[in-house]
C-alpha cells in the first residue's frame, strides 16, 4: 500500500527542504561573537543540531503537506478513508531512528561538555561576589586584590571563577564566552573559561534577583597578560572582610566533584 | 434572611468566609499572646494576621457555600439531604453560580472560569509587551514589571491551561466512557469551587502592601522567602489550585478505571481517555511536591523555619529540586490532555482510524514514566551536583521519542484518509503539529547541556515555553473547544469567525515567539524590564505581533458568546464522529443516558465495514454478535 506513495519524491523533497532551511539557518550567526575556547565547540554542536532539526522539521512538513494535498476530501465526499490501523515496521522505525538520533546528540553533547569543562594545569582563580544588584571580583592569586563592577582577565589563560552570593541567587553570564553559572548563597559554584579574544564584553545577571535585575551588569575586559598584570597591580583595595567571611562560610566547594564532595 | 443564611449559597458562603477569617485573626492573636509575643505584628515580614485568614477564609467560604454539607451531615450522624437530582443540570445562567454536582455543569463552570482567567492573564501579557516595546522604562517600574510577568505565568499555568483541560475532560470524558457522571460528583464540585479562590488570591496579591508576587512563577528561594506579602498570596493560591487539581485527578482515575461502560476495555478507550488517565497519574504523584515546596517557603516566611535559609543551615538548591520535581511533570500535565484532543479531532476529520493506536497509548504512558526522571534539566547551570547533568540530559532527550511517535502517528492517520478542513478544530489540530514540532525541536536543543549553558534564562527559553504552551497546549485547547462546542452548547459556532481567529492566532503566535529565539541566543536575558538597545527593533516587532495576537482572541470571545446564544441548533453528531458523546443529543440529556450503552468495538473504526463503537439503549437488536475489537496492527 505504501508503494502507492511517491516515497522517493517525498524523500527528495525532504532533503531539498532540509538543505534550504539549513543553508539559511547556518548563514546566520545566532550566538553572536565567539570569545572563548568553548564558544566554537558549543556553536559547532548547535550547528549540527540545526541541520538535524531542519531534517526532522522538513520531514514532518513534507509528510503533512503532501497528505493535505493528496488526501483532502473532495467537496461533498462523505465517505471514510481506508481502514488502515497501523504498520508495525513503520512504527518500529519511528521509534528506533529518533532514539538513535537523540542518543547521538546526547553522546556528542557529553563529549563537548567534558571538553569545555576540562580544567588544565594551572588555571587562574577569580572570586566572583554578587549581591543585589552589583558584581565585584577578587584575585586570590594576586594578593587578594578587589574591584567592583569591572572584571579584567588575561587572554588565552584558563580562568576558574569561584562564585559567591551574599543574598539571593544571581547568575553569571558572558554571552561571548558561552558560559553561565548561578551564584548560590551558601555554596561556592565554579565555572571554567579560557577567553581567547581581546576585547570588552558585558557580564549579565540572568537569574531573577529583584527589581534591579535588568541593570545588574558589569564590564568585562579581556586584555594581553602584561596589561592585565599592570591593571591588577594598580588596584588599591583588597577583598573586604565580610566577603572573606562569606567564602569561609560557604559549605559546598566545587560541585564538579563527585557525589558527596559538594555536600555540607 | 434567616432562611437565606440556613440555605447553602452565596450569602452563607460570604458569611462563612468572614467568620472563618475573623477566627483566623483571633487564632493568631491568641497564639501570639500565649507565646509572649506582642499580639499585633511588629516584624517586617510574615504578616501572620493576613496569612492565616487567607487560609481559613476560603475554607469558610467553601463550607458556607455548601461544599461540605453532605459529608458533614453524614459524619455527624445527621440525616443527609437525599440527592433528588434536583440540583442536576442547569436551567438558567444562575444555576452555574451555585454548588452543582452535575459533571456537565461543572465542565462548563470550569471552562468559563478558566477562560476568564485566560483573558486576565492575556491582559497582563499585553502590559508586559507594552513595557518591552522599547528599551528603557515607560509604563511600569521594574518591581511592578516583575509582578506582571509572575502573575501572568501563575494565572496562565495554574488557572488556565491545567484546569481548562480538567474542564473539557469533565464535560466530555464521562460521556465518552458511557458513565452517568464522575465517580465522586460532590468532590468534583468542591474541586471546581477551589479554583476561583486560587484565582482571587493570585489577582488579589496586587492589593498587598509591596505589590503582587514578583519572584517569578518559579518563586525561587531565597528571593521568595524574603519577598513582600504578595508572595504569600501565591504560596496559598497554589495550594488551592493544587488541591483542586489533585482531587480532580483522583476523580478521573476512579471514574476511568471503574465506570467504563460494559465492553469498553482499556484498548477500546478513546485516546482522550488515555490522555487523561496519564495526566491524572502525573497529577496525583507530582502535585504534592509543589504544594510542599510552597508550604516550606510559606513557613520560612511566616514561622521563620529554615528550609531554604542558608544562614540557618538551609539548602537553597533543594527548593529547585522539589519545585521542578512537580513542575517538569507539570508541562506534560499541560500537554498530554491536548494530545488526546488532537487524536480525537484528527481521526474524526481525516475519517481514518488512529494510526498505531496501541503505540499511541503506550507513548503516553512512556512520557508519564520518563517525565519523572528529567526535572533537573531546569538546573544545568544552577550549581547542583554536576554529575546529575548527563543522566538528566539523556532522559530528557529520550522523551522526544514517545513525543515523536505521537507526531508521526498523527501524520500517518492523515494518509489515505479523507481530510476535511472545514472545521476550525481541524485547522488548529494541523497547525498544532507544525508549531509543536518547532517547540519540541528547541526543547531537544535545550536538553543538551552545552547549548543550555548558553541559552538558559534567556529569551530562547521564553520562546520555547510559549511555543509548547501557546503553540502547543493553547492550540489544542482551541481545537477542543471548537470540536465540542456543538455538543456542550447545542449550537454551532461561526466557521468564518473561527477561521479569522485561527489564521490570526497562527500568524500572531509565529510573529511573537519566533524572533524571541534569536534575541535570546544573541544575549537578551529573560525577566528583565529593560534591555540593551540593540534588541529594540525586534522587541517592537514582537510587541506589535503580541497585540495582534491578543486582539484576535476577542474574535474568539465574540464568536463563542454570540454563537452560544444565537448560533444555529447543532445536530447530535455534526462531525460524524464515533465516540459515545456524539451518540447522545446536543446538549446531552441531564442524566447522559437512559440506559448505559454497550461498547462493541474500538473508537476510531472509520471505514471498517459494519464496525460499531457503541450500541445505545433500544437498538441492541441491530447487532447480534458484538464484533471483537480490531485495533492494533494490520
Amino acid at each position: 500500500m505504501y508503494g502507492r506513495l511517491p516515497i522517493a519524491k517525498m524523500l527528495a523533497a525532504t532533503v531539498a527542504l532540509t538543505a534550504a532551511i539549513s543553508a539559511v539557518m547556518l548563514s546566520i550567526n545566532w550566538d553572536g561573537q565567539e570569545a572563548s575556547t568553548a564558544a566554537p565547540k558549543i556553536d559547532d554542536l548547535l550547528n549540527v543540531m540545526i541541520v538535524l532539526s531542519s531534517f526532522v522539521f522538513s520531514l514532518v512538513m513534507v509528510m503533512l503537506f503532501y497528505a493535505l494535498w493528496k488526501f483532502k476530501a473532495k467537496p461533498g465526499d462523505e465517505s471514510d478513508g481506508e481502514p488502515i490501523h497501523g504498520n508495525t515496521r513503520l512504527e518500529v522505525a519511528w521509534t528506533v531512528i529518533p532514539t538513535i538520533i537523540v542518543l547521538f546528540g546526547a553522546g556528542y553533547s557529553w563529549s563537548v561538555l567534558n571538553d569545555i569543562e576540562r580544567v588544565e594545569g594551572n588555571p587562574m582563580t577569580v572570586d566572583v561576589f554578587s549581591q543585589q544588584y552589583a558584581w565585584s571580583f577578587g584575585y586570590p592569586g594576586k594578593g587578594n586584590k578587589f574591584v567592583e563592577g569591572e572584571l579584567h582577565v588575561p587572554v588565552n589563560r584558563q580562568i576558574q571563577f569561584k562564585m559567591h552570593s551574599q543574598d539571593v541567587i544571581h547568575s553569571f553570564w558572558v554571552p561571548e564566552w558561552r558560559v553561565k553559572k548561578d551564584n548560590v548563597p551558601g555554596i561556592t559554584t565554579t565555572a571554567t573559561v579560557t577567553p581567547d579574544r581581546v576585547g570588552t564584553y558585558q557580564l549579565i545577571c540572568t537569574e531573577l534577583c529583584g527589581f534591579g535585575h535588568a541593570s545588574m551588569r558589569a564590564k568585562v575586559v579581556v586584555e594581553p597578560p602584561a596589561q592585565f598584570r599592570k591593571w591588577v597591580a594598580g588596584l588599591k583595595e583588597t577583598v573586604p572582610a565580610p566577603y572573606m567571611e562569606s567564602i569561609r562560610q560557604d559549605t559546598g566547594t566545587n560541585p564538579a566533584e563527585p557525589l558527596g564532595a559538594g555536600g555540607a | 434572611m434567616i432562611a437565606a443564611i440556613k440555605q447553602p449559597g452565596w450569602i452563607r458562603g460570604v458569611l462563612g468566609a468572614a467568620l472563618a477569617a475573623a477566627f483566623g485573626v483571633g487564632l493568631v492573636v491568641l497564639l501570639r499572646d500565649v507565646s509572649g509575643l506582642p499580639i499585633w505584628q511588629t516584624e517586617q515580614t510574615g504578616y501572620p494576621h493576613v496569612v492565616v485568614p487567607l487560609i481559613t477564609g476560603p475554607l469558610g467560604f467553601l463550607a458556607g457555600f455548601g461544599c461540605f454539607d453532605y459529608w458533614l451531615r453524614w459524619a455527624a450522624g445527621m440525616p443527609t439531604i437525599p440527592d433528588d437530582h434536583s440540583q442536576h443540570g442547569a436551567k438558567s445562567w444562575k444555576d452555574y453560580f451555585r454548588f452543582n454536582t452535575d459533571h456537565k455543569v461543572i465542565g462548563i463552570q470550569y471552562i468559563c472560569t478558566t477562560f476568564f482567567f485566560f483573558f486576565v492573564g492575556g491582559l497582563l501579557a499585553m502590559l508586559i509587551r507594552a513595557e518591552l516595546a522599547q528599551p528603557g522604562t515607560q509604563i511600569v517600574d521594574a518591581a511592578t514589571y516583575n509582578s506582571l510577568f509572575s502573575t501572568h505565568a501563575g494565572i496562565m499555568i495554574f488557572l488556565f491551561v491545567i484546569p481548562v483541560f480538567a474542564g473539557i475532560a469533565n464535560y466530555v470524558l464521562p460521556l465518552m466512557i458511557g458513565a452517568p457522571d464522575m465517580a465522586f460528583p460532590r468532590l468534583n464540585a468542591l474541586s471546581f469551587w477551589m479554583l476561583p479562590l486560587a484565582g482571587m488570591l493570585f489577582v488579589g496579591s496586587f492589593l498587598a502592601p509591596g505589590g503582587g508576587f514578583d519572584a517569578g512563577w518559579t518563586g525561587y528561594a531565597p528571593l521568595s522567602t524574603g519577598a513582600p506579602l504578595g508572595q504569600s498570596f501565591f504560596n496559598l493560591g497554589v495550594q488551592f489550585a493544587g488541591a483542586s487539581s489533585i482531587a480532580t485527578a483522583l476523580n478521573f482515575l476512579v471514574t476511568i478505571i471503574t465506570m467504563r461502560a460494559p465492553g469498553m476495555t482499556f484498548w477500546r478507550m478513546p485516546l482522550l481517555v488515555w490522555a487523561n488517565l496519564s495526566t491524572s497519574l502525573l497529577v496525583v504523584a507530582a502535585t504534592p511536591f509543589i504544594a510542599g515546596a510552597q508550604f516550606m517557603v510559606l513557613m520560612d516566611r511566616v514561622l521563620h523555619t529554615q528550609f531554604f535559609q542558608f544562614t540557618g543551615g538551609g539548602d537553597v538548591i533543594s527548593y529547585q529540586h522539589i519545585f521542578w520535581f512537580y513542575s517538569h511533570p507539570a508541562v506534560y500535565i499541560m500537554m498530554l490532555p491536548g494530545f488526546g484532543i488532537i487524536s480525537e479531532v484528527i481521526s474524526t476529520h481525516a475519517r481514518k482510524p488512529i494510526f498505531g493506536y496501541r503505540l499511541m497509548a503506550l507513548a503516553l504512558i512512556g512520557i508519564v514514566v520518563l517525565s519523572y526522571s528529567v526535572w533537573a534539566h531546569h538546573m544545568f547551570v544552577a550549581g547542583m551536583f554536576s554529575w546529575l547533568r548527563v543522566p538528566m540530559m539523556i532522559t530528557t532527550l529520550l522523551i522526544a521519542v514517545p513525543t515523536g511517535i505521537k507526531i508521526f502517528s498523527w501524520l500517518g492517520t492523515l494518509y489515505f484518509g479523507k481530510i476535511h478542513t472545514y472545521s476550525t478544530s481541524m485547522l488548529f489540530a494541523l497547525a498544532f503539529i507544525v508549531t509543536f514540532t518547532i517547540g519540541g525541536i528547541s526543547g531537544v536543543m535545550l536538553g543538551m547541556v552545552p547549548i543550555d549553558i548558553h541559552v538558559s534564562d534567556t529569551y530562547f527559553i521564553v520562546a520555547h515555553i510559549h511555543f509548547v504552551l501557546f503553540g502547543g497546549s493553547v492550540f489544542t485547547i482551541f481545537a477542543g473547544i471548537y470540536h465540542w462546542f456543538p455538543k456542550i452548547t447545542g449550537r454551532m459556532y461561526d466557521e468564518k469567525l473561527g477561521r479569522i481567529h485561527f489564521w490570526g492566532t497562527v500568524i500572531g503566535t509565529w510573529g511573537t515567539f519566533i524572533p524571541m529565539h534569536w534575541i535570546g541566543m544573541d544575549g537578551m536575558p529573560r525577566r528583565v524590564a529593560d534591555y540593551a538597545t540593540q534588541f529594540g527593533d525586534w522587541n517592537l516587532l514582537i510587541s506589535c505581533c503580541a497585540f495582534f495576537l491578543g486582539a484576535v482572541q476577542l474574535v474568539f470571545l465574540y464568536n463563542m458568546i454570540v454563537s452560544w446564544r444565537f448560533g444555529p441548533r447543532a445536530e447530535a453528531n455534526p462531525w460524524r464522529a464515533n465516540s459515545i458523546e456524539w451518540l447522545v443529543s446536543s446538549p446531552p440529556p441531564v442524566f447522559n443516558f437512559d440506559e448505559i450503552p454497550r461498547v462493541v468495538g474500538g473508537p476510531y473504526e472509520f471505514g471498517v465495514p459494519g464496525a460499531r463503537h457503541a450500541i445505545m439503549a433500544g437498538e441492541g437488536a441491530e447487532v447480534a454478535q458484538p464484533e471483537p475489537s480490531v485495533v492494533g496492527q494490520t
